[in-house]
C-alpha cells in the first residue's frame, strides 16, 4: 500500500511534468530555492557542532519550531496543500485506514519541502554528535519532528478543506478564519521586533518553546548534552505525545473524509430568494447582465469572498509593517495596495467562470460587452472601498496634505489595473479552484503560467502607473500641494484612459480568441 | 408552450433545405485526430440524431458546429451563415446545450434563463415573459428561485435547455440531452423538442441511446473514430433491422459476455 501510494505520487508528478513545460520550470525553481535554503541550513547545523550547547541549543530550538510552525500553517497560508492524493479520492477503494495514513505520510515527503526537511533534520543530528547518548536522543528527536511536520500539516489541511467544503458553514467560518490568519504576519513581525532589541528574550522564547509541541523534539538533545537526562526524556515524551495526537486527529479526519467525500456538500434547504435580484436593477443589456451576474458571484461564490475579506485588513497589515520598518509612508500605501488587489482579481475572473463561460461564447457576446460588464461590476464596489481604505491611514496619521497625491495613485492603480487585467484575462487563463471547490484547494495544473501572469502583470502595472508614483514621490519630498493635485488629475485622466483602452483591447482579443480561451478552460476542468 | 417560429429566409449559395451543413471538418488534439473529415447535411425541420460510441468525436463535431471549438479545417454553415466567418450571426440562430459543461450555478433558475436572454440582447419584457413560459414548460416554476447548484441532474439539464431556447433559435444543437435525466424529465424534454420541430425548428441531438434516437428522430448519422459511417433518414440507415443492431454492426463491437466467465457464479 505504501509503495503503491508512493508510485502513484511519483507517476502523477511525472505525468504532470510531461503535460506541461511550465510545471517542470516551476518544480526546478522550487528545487533551486529549496536547495539554496537547505545548503545554508546544513552548513549552519554542521558548524553548530563546534558551538557551545548554550548557543546551539536555542538556535536549533527556534529554527526547528519555525520549521514545524511552517509545516503546520502552510496548508492555510499557501492556499491549500498539494492535494494530488486527496483522501476522498480513495473513498471507493477498500483500503484500511492505518495503511492509508502511513502511505500518505510517506508520500507527503516526496516533493521539494519534504526532501529538504528530511535532509535538514538529518543534518541536525550532526550538531548533536557530541556523545553517543546525545546523538541517539537527537536521532529520535529528528524522527519525531519529521513525523510531526507531516502529520500536523495534514491534520490542518484536512481540517481546513473539511471546514471549507460544507456549503453553509464555509461562508461564515472562512470569514472568521481569514482574519487572524492574515494578521498573523504582522503579529509575528511585531514579536520579532521585540526580540531584536533584546537577545535575551530570544533565549527566553527558546526555553518556553522547548516545553511545547513545537520545540520539544528539538530541545531534547540540548537538554541531554547539558546533562539533564530526565528533562530530555520528558521533552521526547511531549514530542511523542503530540505526534500521537496529531496522527490520531488526522486519521479521524481522514476516516470522515472517506465516508463523506469533501466538496460534495448536501444541498441546502430551499430558500426563498427575491426574484431576479440584481438582474432587475442593472441595465437590460449584455454588459449590464454580465455586471449583474459578476456582482451576484462576488456575493455568493466563496472563491471571490476570500479575496474580498483581505482588502479591509490591508491597512492593519501595513500599519504593523510601517511600525517595524520605522517608515510611516508604507502605511499610506494601504489604498493603492487595496486598489491593486481589487483590480487584479479581474485577471482570474474568466478562469473562475470555468466552462460556464461557454454560455457567453455560444450566446455570441461581444468581447467588449464581456469586458465592460465584469469591469463595471468590480468598479461599483471597488472604487468606494479602495477610497475608504485609502483614507484610513490619513485619518490616523493626520498627514492630509499628501492625500490628493495618494488618491491619484489609488484611482490610477484601480483603473489602470482593471484595464490591464481586462487585457490579460482575455488572453491567459490562470489556475484557480474550480466552481464549488474549496477556495483553499490548490488545483494541479499550470501554476507556472499563473505565476508568470501575476508577476509580469505586476511589473507592467508598475510601468503604467509610473506617472502617479513619481508625483507621489515629488509630493512627499517637496511637500508641495501642487504635485499632489497634479497626481490626482493624472490618476483620474490616465487611469480612465488606460481603463477604456484595456477594455477595448481586451474585447478585441476576446472576440478573436474566444474559442481558444474556452479550450484552455475546458483543459483546466 | 408555443415557441416563436420564423419563416425560413433562403440564403444564397447554400442548399436552402439545410439547417446545418458541415463540410470536411477536421480537428486534432496534440497529434490525436478526434474528427477526421466529417461532412453532414441536417435538413431544415428535421429531428436529427448523431449517434456513436464514446470518444467517436460527437462532442468535438458539435462544438465546431456551434462556434465553441475552432476547426483545423472545414466549414460549418448554419442556415446559410458561416459559423466561423460570421460567428455572431450564426450564434443568434443557434441554441446550444453543450455536454459536461458547467453552468453559472450560483444563479437561481430564473436568473440563469434571464441571464442567457439578456446576453442574447433581448429586452427585459421579452426575457421576463419567455423565462416564465420556459419555467412553466419545463415544470420548474416551483424551483425557479432555488440556486441551480442545488438542482438535481435532471433539473440541471432542463434549466440548461431552457437557457438555450430563450432567444428562440431556429437550430438547436443538443449534446447528450438525456444523459442522467430521469424518465419523467426525459419525456418532458422530448415533448418540448417534438413541439419545436413541428413549429418549423430543427434539432440535432447526440446520444448513444439507440432506442431513443430511433423513436424520436427522423434522420440519423452514425459516427465512429471521427468519421461518418452512415447518414440519412432513420429508415434508410437502419435498413430493416433495428438501429441498435445496425449501429453495432457498423461500429463493429463484439459480443457482450466474452471472457467474463468467472463472473458467472
Amino acid at each position: 500500500m505504501v509503495a503503491h501510494l508512493i508510485t502513484l505520487k511519483l507517476l502523477l508528478l511525472r505525468n504532470g511534468l510531461r503535460r506541461s513545460v511550465g510545471q517542470l520550470i516551476g518544480l526546478i525553481i522550487a528545487a533551486l530555492y529549496g536547495l539554496g535554503v537547505l545548503l545554508l541550513a546544513v552548513v549552519g547545523l554542521i558548524a553548530l557542532r563546534l558551538a557551545d550547547v548554550a548557543v546551539a541549543g536555542p538556535i536549533v530550538v527556534l529554527g526547528g519550531s519555525a520549521l514545524l510552525a511552517g509545516w503546520t500553517l502552510a496548508p492555510i497560508l499557501v492556499s491549500g496543500v498539494d492535494l494530488t492524493l486527496d483522501p476522498s479520492r480513495f473513498a471507493l477503494f477498500p483500503i484500511p485506514l492505518s495503511r492509508l495514513v502511513v502511505g500518505q505520510s510517506v508520500a507527503a515527503l516526496i516533493g521539494v519541502p519534504g526532501v529538504c526537511t528530511t535532509v535538514a533534520l538529518a543534518a541536525s543530528t550532526v550538531t548533536w554528535s557530541r556523545s553517543p547518548g546525545t546523538f541517539a536522543v537527537a536521532v529520535v528527536g529528528a524522527i519525531l519532528a519529521l513525523g510531526l511536520c507531516v502529520s500536523a500539516s495534514r491534520l490542518v489541511a484536512s481540517a481546513v478543506t473539511d471546514l471549507a467544503s460544507s456549503r453553509r458553514f464555509r461562508e461564515a467560518s472562512r470569514m472568521a478564519m481569514m482574519v487572524p490568519l492574515v494578521l498573523l504576519g504582522p503579529i509575528i513581525a511585531l514579536a520579532v521586533r521585540g526580540m531584536e532589541t533584546n537577545p535575551d528574550a530570544l533565549r527566553g522564547l527558546a526555553a518556553v518553546l522547548a516545553w511545547t509541541p513545537l520545540g520539544a523534539a528539538f530541545s531534547a538533545p540540548a537538554s541531554f548534552a547539558d546533562g539533564h537526562a530526565p528533562e530530555a526524556l520528558a521533552q521526547l515524551a511531549i514530542a511523542a505525545a503530540s505526534l500521537w495526537l496529531a496522527v490520531w486527529g488526522w486519521a479521524h479526519a481522514l476516516g470522515r473524509a472517506l465516508v463523506a467525500p469533501s466538496g460534495r456538500a448536501a444541498p441546502s434547504a430551499r430558500s426563498g430568494r427575491r426574484g431576479l435580484g440584481l438582474f432587475g436593477v442593472m441595465p437590460a443589456s449584455p454588459a449590464g447582465a454580465i455586471a449583474a451576474r459578476s456582482l451576484t458571484y462576488w456575493v455568493r461564490d466563496p472563491r471571490y469572498g476570500t479575496a474580498l475579506i483581505i482588502v479591509p485588513l490591508v491597512p492593519i497589515i501595513l500599519y504593523f509593517s510601517s511600525l517595524q520598518r520605522h517608515q510611516s509612508d508604507v502605511f499610506l500605501l494601504s489604498g493603492p495596495f487595496a486598489a491593486f488587489l481589487l483590480a487584479w482579481s479581474l485577471a482570474s475572473d474568466i478562469s473562475y467562470d470555468s466552462t460556464a463561460f461557454s454560455l457567453h461564447l455560444s450566446a455570441g457576446v461581444r468581447g467588449r460587452d464581456d469586458r465592460w460588464g465584469r469591469a463595471l461590476a468590480l468598479l461599483t464596489f471597488a472604487l468606494p472601498l479602495a477610497l475608504v481604505v485609502a483614507l484610513v491611514p490619513f485619518a490616523i496619521s493626520g498627514r492630509w496634505s499628501l492625500l490628493p497625491a495618494y488618491l491619484g495613485l489609488v484611482v490610477g492603480v484601480l483603473m489602470s489595473g482593471i484595464g490591464l487585467a481586462s487585457v490579460v484575462s482575455a488572453r491567459f487563463t490562470v489556475t484557480v479552484p474550480l466552481p464549488g471547490e474549496s477556495p483553499f484547494k490548490r488545483p494541479a495544473g499550470n501554476t507556472a503560467q499563473t505565476f508568470v501572469v501575476q508577476f509580469v502583470g505586476l511589473i507592467v502595472l508598475g510601468v503604467l502607473v509610473l506617472p502617479e508614483i513619481v508625483l507621489v514621490a515629488f509630493a512627499s519630498t517637496t511637500g508641495s500641494a501642487g504635485y499632489g493635485w497634479a497626481g490626482l488629475g493624472v490618476g483620474a485622466v490616465l487611469g480612465g484612459a488606460l481603463f477604456w483602452l484595456g477594455i477595448r483591447l481586451g474585447g478585441v482579443w476576446l472576440d478573436r480568441r474566444g474559442p481558444e480561451v474556452y479550450a484552455a478552460l475546458v483543459r483546466a476542468g | 408552450m408555443t415557441l416563436p417560429s420564423y419563416p425560413v429566409a433562403p440564403a444564397s449559395g447554400y442548399p436552402t433545405d439545410s439547417a446545418l451543413s458541415l463540410r470536411g471538418l477536421v480537428k486534432s488534439f496534440g497529434g490525436k485526430t478526434a474528427v477526421n473529415g466529417i461532412s453532414l447535411e441536417v435538413p431544415t425541420g428535421s429531428f436529427f440524431g448523431l449517434v456513436g460510441p464514446n470518444g467517436a468525436g460527437k462532442t468535438t463535431t458539435l462544438s465546431m458546429a456551434t462556434g465553441l471549438l475552432r476547426p483545423d479545417d472545414g466549414t460549418a454553415v448554419v442556415l446559410g451563415v458561416d459559423v466561423w466567418k460570421d460567428p455572431l450571426a450564426a450564434k443568434r440562430l443557434t441554441g446550444v446545450l453543450p455536454d459536461g459543461v458547467r453552468l453559472f450555478d450560483r444563479l437561481s433558475g430564473e436568473q440563469l434563463i434571464t441571464y442567457a436572454g439578456l446576453l442574447h440582447g433581448l429586452d427585459r419584457q421579452t426575457v421576463a415573459g419567455r423565462a416564465r413560459d420556459l419555467l412553466e414548460a419545463f415544470d420548474l416554476t416551483a424551483d425557479a428561485r432555488s440556486l441551480v447548484v442545488d438542482y438535481s441532474a435532471g433539473m440541471t439539464k432542463k434549466i440548461a435547455l431552457a437557457a438555450a431556447l430563450v432567444h428562440a433559435p431556429r437550430l438547436l444543437v443538443l449534446d447528450e440531452p438525456f444523459e442522467s435525466v430521469d424518465p419523467v424529465s426525459a419525456a418532458n424534454i422530448r415533448g418540448i423538442l417534438a413541439d419545436y420541430v413541428r413549429s418549423g425548428g430543427t434539432v440535432i441531438v447526440s446520444s448513444h441511446v439507440m432506442d431513443l434516437v430511433q423513436r424520436m428522430c427522423d434522420h440519423v448519422a452514425v459516427v465512429a473514430q471521427g468519421r461518418i459511417l452512415a447518414s440519412g433518414t432513420v429508415d434508410e440507415v437502419r435498413a430493416g433491422s433495428t438501429l441498435e443492431d445496425r449501429f453495432v454492426e457498423l461500429v463493429g463491437g463484439h459480443g457482450p459476455t466474452e471472457g467474463l466467465s468467472w463472473l458467472h457464479t
